[in-house]
């Protein structure tokens, strides 16, 4: 017989944001590592390198960081301080675990 | 198109960053400066980063190496994309210790050390001169690609000459706008807008020319893209080295260049702008790096074989017959050129003279005992002389060098350069255990291999290295050229720099920090570093208050001007419960007064120049207990406690206050019953005695009579003066008197006081310092009253000014509706102890009857003034005794009859 679905933690919300912090941390990192691909696509019979698809993908990869940035930096921001505006949101840690 | 017409663009356009950035100055002297301080203009000044190197070195750089251009914008953007690891945590230090440039920040996190602070500012000032050469030389490049006639104004084809008056006209703006005050935590809006305009000119004028070049001069993306792999060259193959190299470098230099470092920790307000700028920052570099590959391949194609890539966003558009799109290309590397130079002279000078001048002053005071003079003056003068000193160094390189080299590569030497501040920075901000020591031994070695096998060849063979030396190393020693140190010889000359002066600095730094035992204080600092986000309050590095806050203030007081300082005491005795300027001197209070200082020099200077005052500070093994991690924790439950605690000592505080001024009351009733029945007495003896003799007045003379008479006569006038008093005294603090408000002249009230004063010991000649102008005011109150006040004040001046040659000053300060008075003596004044009794009834310093009152006329004057809706306070730390009456320039008509709030001592009546 199954158990009935319950809640497995209270405090889900803070622990979906501290994932979140550890995505915005990774988030370099793989950026680099696709940033990097390129020198992995040498290719020796052509004469002159293949500039305008390495261009292409590069841009590629830029356009998704920043796409990903900006949708990191919507939820992390609930995890600042408010600096200056009056309204406090929860805190959710903002030092990680 | 005419140089004279080139000339005026320019000029109109430094013309509206004027204005811009005025606006936004007086936009936030008056607080409006909300849409100032909004995300999008943070992000845009950080576009500081792209300066002329990218507008027209990007795309030689494409035409050289292809997409190696690229790596110059990708190292950024991982920063930018990962904020949350580096940045986010530089930004909040920054801000919490009101930094104020890189080697402040260095300075502080290690133990507030000033030769680290030197070291960074030497190496910045290396590094920054050949960019800011680079601007200039950029700038003076493309004013002659547009002059086609050799026959024009000399000035037009004079590249040094135009790069001169470039480099005046930029000192010029940066000293207006930079310097203008001496903030309290160097941020400077008008700069800052000015900057974020530029960023969109620069922007709007590199993606007019590549619209241009793409959708018109070719047919579209694939065209383009089919172009790019027609005119690719072997030589643009991606170099694994060089490409993993730049990235890394170009993003140590987003965190470490000074200017970028201004732009995003100093200038920063919010953590959510930082938000922003995560993704806005490396959108602005997509774009601004868009089009640089198709406007170089363009120009390839078009342009005449050996034209010069690093010039075609100019030449391609007049190529092409486009003179108004040149001229906005023109002025975007104009606006790229200058928002460099501004921001990093700026940045410089800061440090210079946080650094180098100010503690270099400090010093020299120190030795020759103190003087008062404003030492705002002397900080702001020293940073107009520094960036006109910054842009000088960089114009004799430009003049020096010849401005021969590819853009590129000069940008990349100072990106090596400042490199070198990486491993302390993140040591300051990751590792507890990374000591000064450890910074000071880094960043030396790896500036002086920087310097030996980047710096020095970049000039060139024969300037200061020979071409022997560069061939076989000095002496013949093939281990130590300058270009293959211990026989690395595969590395380009750029990495084999980056990599022996990073790798030396690292290693440096480790063993350094390994070995060297820190002083409490760098571990204090080091703690509050490293632990920013889990500590609530700051940790404390001074203990043992040895000063009086009354030393303290005339220092303060020439940093931040007299009435800042004033209200800053006055605020924080205010918060430790207590009234009047001087608070206790309690940790608390130093830790305070430290950070406004270091908002204003640095902290480095901040704390000598309290250490100077204060004694030198001793932390404790407490104190030392309190930061490590263990007690960290704890200390977070018993927050809360503490708080309580400390409200309690706060009311105890005042509870003690309270208790000593009643004790002492009750000592002063004693005497003044003594006294009083002394004063009554004593008049009274001598009334009785003459008028005996006077009853049996046989035998004595007409002129005896009236002789005994009229010592009978002045004897009762005594009485009644005195009986007068306490009257007067009785009806005031009861507040039963009735005010007679008319509308009087300051200026003529102040005239009749000294008239009437004057009789007060008139043997003594006292000079008057009076400013009749500011005096001019017209008040509505009791004006019989004000000017009894007056009259006593400088009557007090004139018995008790001790000075042999007794000067006085009257200053008047209008603020608010209110009127202040200052009347300031230069004698000894009046000493701690005794400030807080002066208004008390009956209280006289000296013991004496040379007062020849009975010590009423100031606790009479202080009841007057709450009366008229003001009060008068000694003022501390002037130089003399000091008293500033108070008082609003037009009394209402009285409300009720509730008296101002009593003090506890009259309380206790």
């Amino acid at each position: 017989m199954k158990p009935p679905r319950t809640q497995q933690f209270l405090g889900r919300e803070s622990y979906r944001m501290r994932r979140l912090m550890d995505a915005a941390r990774i988030l370099p990192v793989f950026a680099l590592v696709l940033l990097l691909l390129p020198l992995m696509r040498h290719s020796p019979e052509l004469e002159a390198p293949p500039t305008a698809t390495e261009s292409v993908y590069l841009f590629a990869v830029w356009a998704v960081m920043i796409l990903l940035a900006f949708l990191l930096s919507l939820w992390l921001r609930r995890a600042l301080d408010p600096a200056d505006k009056g309204k406090r949101p929860h805190r959710a840690g903002p030092s990680g675990e | 198109m005419s140089f004279n017409l080139l000339v005026l663009t320019c000029l109109g356009y430094v013309v509206l960053l004027f204005t811009v950035a005025s606006a936004a100055e007086r936009a936030a002297v008056a607080g409006r400066a909300g849409w100032l301080r909004s995300p999008m203009v943070y992000t845009l000044s950080l576009s500081v980063y792209c300066t002329a190197w990218t507008f027209y070195g990007a795309v030689g750089y494409a035409a050289r190496s292809g997409l190696e251009f690229m790596t110059i914008y990708l190292g950024p953007t991982l920063v930018f994309v990962g904020w949350w690891v580096v940045l986010r945590k530089l930004v909040r230090i920054g801000r919490e210790n009101r930094v104020t440039s890189i080697a402040d920040m260095i300075s502080a996190r290690y133990g507030k050390s000033n030769l680290l602070g030197v070291i960074v500012t030497l190496l910045c000032i290396m590094a920054g001169t050949p960019y800011i050469a680079l601007q200039l030389q950029s700038i003076s490049q493309s004013f002659t690609v547009f002059v086609t006639d050799p026959t024009g104004p000399s000035l037009a084809t004079d590249t040094t000459l135009i790069a001169f008056w470039v480099a005046v006209g930029l000192a010029f703006f940066t000293i207006a706008f930079g310097t203008r005050t001496l903030d309290a935590n160097e941020q400077h809006p008008g700069v800052v807008t000015a900057i974020a305009v530029e960023a969109v000119v620069k922007l709007l004028a590199l993606l007019a020319v590549g619209v241009f070049v793409v959708w018109f001069v070719a047919t579209g993306p694939s065209d383009i893209l089919a172009r790019i792999d027609a005119q690719a060259l072997p030589e643009w193959e991606i170099q694994p080295g060089r490409w993993t190299g730049l990235i890394l470098l170009s993003a140590i230099a987003i965190i470490c260049l000074p200017r970028m470092f201004q732009v995003t920790v100093v200038e920063n307000t919010n953590d959510q702008h930082l938000a922003t700028a995560s993704w806005a920052f490396p959108l602005y570099l997509f774009l601004i790096s868009l089009f640089v590959l198709p406007i170089a391949v363009i120009g390839m194609e078009l342009m005449p074989a050996g034209s010069n890539p690093d010039m075609f966003m100019l030449t391609l558009p007049l190529h092409l017959g486009q003179d108004g799109l040149a001229l906005l290309s023109f002025l975007g590397g104009f606006s790229a050129a200058t928002s460099m130079v501004i921001v990093a002279s700026l940045a410089l000078a800061t440090m210079v003279s946080n650094h180098i001048v100010v503690p270099l002053w400090l010093r020299v005071r120190a030795v020759r005992q103190r003087d008062t003079g404003d030492m705002r003056l002397l900080v702001l003068s020293v940073r107009r002389l520094s960036i006109s000193l910054v842009l000088g160094l960089g114009y004799v390189y430009y003049v020096i060098t010849g401005g021969s080299a590819a853009l590129a590569s000069i940008g990349l030497i100072a990106f090596v350069g400042v490199a070198q501040c990486l491993p302390a920075l993140i040591g300051a901000l990751y590792w507890r255990g990374a000591s000064r020591n450890g910074a000071a031994l880094g960043l030396i070695a790896g500036m002086v291999l920087w310097f030996y096998t980047l710096f020095l060849p970049s000039f060139g063979p024969e300037v200061f290295l020979s071409a022997r030396v560069m061939e076989s190393g000095p002496f013949d020693l093939a281990w130590l050229r300058p270009y293959s140190l211990f026989g690395l010889t595969t590395l380009d000359p750029l990495l084999h720099s980056l990599f022996w002066s990073l790798m030396v600095n690292i290693v440096a730094f480790c063993f350094g920090s390994i070995l060297s035992f820190p002083s409490p204080i760098e571990r204090v600092q080091g703690a509050l570093f490293v632990d920013i986000f889990d500590r609530p309050g700051t940790a404390r590095s001074w203990t043992r208050p040895m000063a009086e806050a009354e030393d303290l203030l005339p220092m303060a007081q020439r940093i931040f001007g007299a009435t800042e300082a004033q209200a800053f005491f006055r605020a924080q005795a205010e918060l430790q419960g207590k009234q009047g300027f001087l608070p206790d001197i309690t940790p608390e209070f130093l830790e305070a007064l430290e950070l406004k200082l270091a908002g204003s020099v640095g902290a480095a200077t901040a704390y000598a120049m309290l250490a100077q005052t204060v004694g030198t500070s001793v932390v404790s093994v407490d104190d030392l207990m309190a930061v490590a991690s263990e007690t960290a924790q704890i200390m977070e439950y018993s927050a809360q406690l503490e708080a309580k605690s400390e409200e309690l000592t706060r009311t105890a505080r005042k509870l003690r206050e309270a208790n000593e001024k009643l004790q002492t009351l009750s000592v002063q009733k004693d005497a003044f019953l003594s006294q009083i029945s002394h004063e009554l007495r004593t008049p009274m003896t001598s009334i009785r005695a003459f008028s005996e003799i006077l009853m049996d007045a046989d035998g004595m003379s007409d002129e005896e009579q009236i002789h005994f008479a009229r010592i009978i006569h002045d004897e009762s006038i005594r009485l009644t003066r005195l009986l007068d008093d306490l009257l007067d005294l009785s009806v005031l603090e009861h507040g039963q008197v009735q005010l007679n408000i008319t509308t009087a002249n300051l200026r003529e009230l102040i005239d009749r006081a000294i008239t009437a004063s004057n009789s007060v010991q008139a043997e003594r000649n006292f000079t008057l310092h009076r400013s009749r102008d500011r005096e001019d005011v017209d008040i509505t109150t009791d004006a019989g009253r004000l000017a009894q006040v007056f009259i006593n004040v400088l009557s007090n001046a004139r018995k008790y000014c001790d000075a042999a040659d007794p000067q006085l000053r009257i200053k008047v300060k209008r603020r608010n509706g209110m009127v202040d008075v200052d009347f300031i003596d230069n004698g000894i004044g009046i000493p701690r102890d005794k400030q807080a009794l002066i208004f008390e009834k009956f209280s006289r310093l000296t013991d004496s009857m040379q007062a020849g009152g009975a010590g009423l006329g100031l606790a009479i004057c202080r009841e007057i003034m709450h009366n008229l809706g003001g009060d008068i306070t000694y003022v501390p730390g002037q130089g003399g005794a000091a008293f500033r009456v108070s008082f609003p320039m037009q009394l209402e008509a009285r409300e009720s009859s509730a008296r101002p709030a009593t003090d506890p001592a009259e309380a206790a009546e």
